[in-house]
């Protein structure tokens, strides 16, 4: 596109956001501050994860971009179309097809490569940020490892409600140092963090603070050994395609109390209807 | 005593830019006593507490610390998350306001449980009833375990608080002023609580007071101070029956029944 750099941001920009990148591969878990620079969209749209995309972005790459594992929601398409017209990558909604794949509040259902890379929308990275006001306070707690007040916030869950009442953004242990917010997807999709093939990457605009997990490193979800983590989902099956196994959303279909639960990874779903499988609210493709 | 010392600080001095804090001051403390550090306000005693327990570092002298395997611990030489850990499990502190201690927000049995989670324990079941077993040895109902703090009264809240550092069976608590701004019943009852918890668990207790009749109460040994030093030092009976220090004498004397 002419009269911006290529990806949006400029060279020295992108440099010092590769340096932060660097260090916090480096260190799992860990939060490295950035100079987050003004993004054409508002804070709390994806600043952060956009400037980590067009840091890594290269001419060759593919990029898929979901919002609540949607690839059809405003933000996803917004932000594709961005860097469709600032960098010319080439863009996809295939999972399988992307080789950087930008998203808000999910991790796709399927499985994801060495090759491929994830960037994660950020909005608040300090996982301790509602138990310990003080920032200084709380980074003084990651260095010294010093993490038994989340587990009295998980305590106090169980005392009040029976069970961990984290629904997302549940907080994780990385490669058993440091204590990070996976950002807010579902717990559900926690487990898919654990040894993880692909390169995983956290950006917070507001916040200015970027973080990671390298391929294949330990992600554990905070627990009690007699209340042990669980991956919470709604008990049906996804009504399109019958799936069993992803994550589903809730979608109200009239004013008397319909419901319809569906995969939020449009993708995954469309996928599995092309590959012919059928849910209870589902038709077949080839009748459409 | 030929048991060797738990605690000592060895010429320890500290000026706060003209004014001196501390000068020239020499402590010990064996497992299992309780020591108490009187003196007027100004005088020192709560700098000293500070200074022995890391949490302000002297300008000269040193504070060494002998860990459960006899190795002895220069504690301001130590690194932060060594200490740290020394203030989460070996040792505890009692405050004065015990509100600088707890959680507000976090129910009692959390703020019991806060020091057992921060050393690693991750089975709720173990940590529920530890929490419940120290509120009962406090006398709280164990029907409060859920409620907040701030539903508790002043005495209630010092003894929670007590709770709290105490549950990780701590070798050595620090203690600044812990029956102050209580009233008298309060007192006398927390007073009676510590020395049972403290005699059975055999903790080694520094206690700052300038209350001569908590001290009489609670400790072994006594160490009086004035302007940075300690003037006189000796068993407690002894120096508050037979005061050889003027300042001694006079802190004595100016205490009814004492």
């Amino acid at each position: 596109m002419k009269g911006y750099n290529f990806a949006y941001l400029d060279e020295q920009t992108k440099r010092m956001i590769r340096r932060a990148l660097l260090k916090a591969v480096a260190i799992p878990g860990h939060q490295v501050p950035f100079g987050s620079r003004e993004m054409p969209l508002p804070y709390g749209w994806g600043t952060g994860g956009i400037q980590v995309t067009a840091s890594i972005l290269g001419a060759g790459d593919v990029l898929k971009v979901i919002d609540q594992g949607a690839d059809d929601t405003t933000n996803a398409v917004s932000i594709r179309r961005f860097f469709a017209r600032t960098a010319g990558v080439a863009t996809t909604t295939a999972t399988a097809e992307a080789t950087v794949i930008q998203t808000r509040h999910r991790i796709p259902e399927k499985q994801l490569r060495e090759d491929q890379i994830i960037v994660y929308q950020v909005p608040q990275p300090e996982p301790l940020f509602r138990l310990e006001p003080s920032r200084a306070e709380t980074k003084r707690m990651h260095g010294l490892a010093d993490y038994g007040l989340m587990h009295v916030k998980l305590y106090e869950d169980i005392a009040r409600f029976g069970q961990i009442s984290i629904s997302y953004d549940y907080p994780v242990m990385v490669n058993e140092r440091y204590l990070m917010s996976p950002s807010p997807i579902p717990a559900f999709d926690n487990p898919k963090m654990d040894m993880m093939p692909a390169l995983q990457l956290f950006g917070a605009g507001r916040e200015k603070r970027i973080y990671a997990i390298p391929p294949w490193t330990r992600v554990k979800s905070l627990d009690f050994d007699d209340h042990p983590f669980r991956a919470i989902n709604a008990p049906h099956p996804c009504g399109l395609c019958g799936a069993t196994d992803a994550y589903l959303d809730e979608v109200v279909t009239d004013n008397r109390g319909g419901r319809l639960f569906v995969c939020s990874d449009t993708d995954y779903c469309a996928e599995r209807r092309a590959a012919g499988h059928i849910g209870t609210d589902g038709f077949q493709e080839a009748a459409e | 005593m030929n048991e060797p010392t738990l605690l000592s600080g060895r010429g320890l001095g500290l000026d706060f830019g003209g004014i001196t804090a501390l000068a020239d001051v020499d402590v010990d403390l064996w497992p299992g006593e309780m020591l108490a550090i009187v003196g007027e306000s100004g005088s020192g005693k709560t700098t000293l507490l500070n200074v022995l327990s890391g949490r302000m570092a002297p300008d000269q002298g040193a504070v060494w610390y002998r860990d459960p395997t006899g190795h002895l611990h220069d504690v301001h030489a130590m690194p932060a998350p060594a200490l740290r850990t020394l203030h989460r499990s070996d040792w505890g502190f009692v405050h004065q306001d015990p509100r600088q201690n707890l959680r507000m927000g976090v129910s009692a049995g959390g703020n019991v449980g806060e020091r057992l989670m921060a050393q690693g324990a991750r089975h709720y079941g173990n940590i529920r009833a530890a929490a419940l077993d120290w509120l009962a040895q406090v006398e709280i109902d164990a029907r409060r375990i859920d409620d907040l703090p701030r539903t508790f009264s002043g005495g209630m809240l010092q003894r929670l608080q007590i709770a709290r550092t105490l549950v990780t069976h701590p070798r050595l608590v620090f203690m600044d002023e812990p029956t102050g701004g209580l009233d008298v019943s309060v007192q006398a009852r927390l007073l009676d609580l510590i020395r049972s918890l403290v005699t059975r668990l055999r903790i080694a207790v520094v206690l700052v007071t300038h209350d001569i009749a908590v001290a009489r109460l609670l400790a072994h040994r006594i160490a009086v101070m004035q302007r940075g030093r300690i003037v006189e030092t000796g068993l407690t009976d002894q120096v508050l029956d037979d005061p050889r220090h003027p300042y001694t004498q006079l802190l004595v004397s100016s205490v009814l029944n004492a």
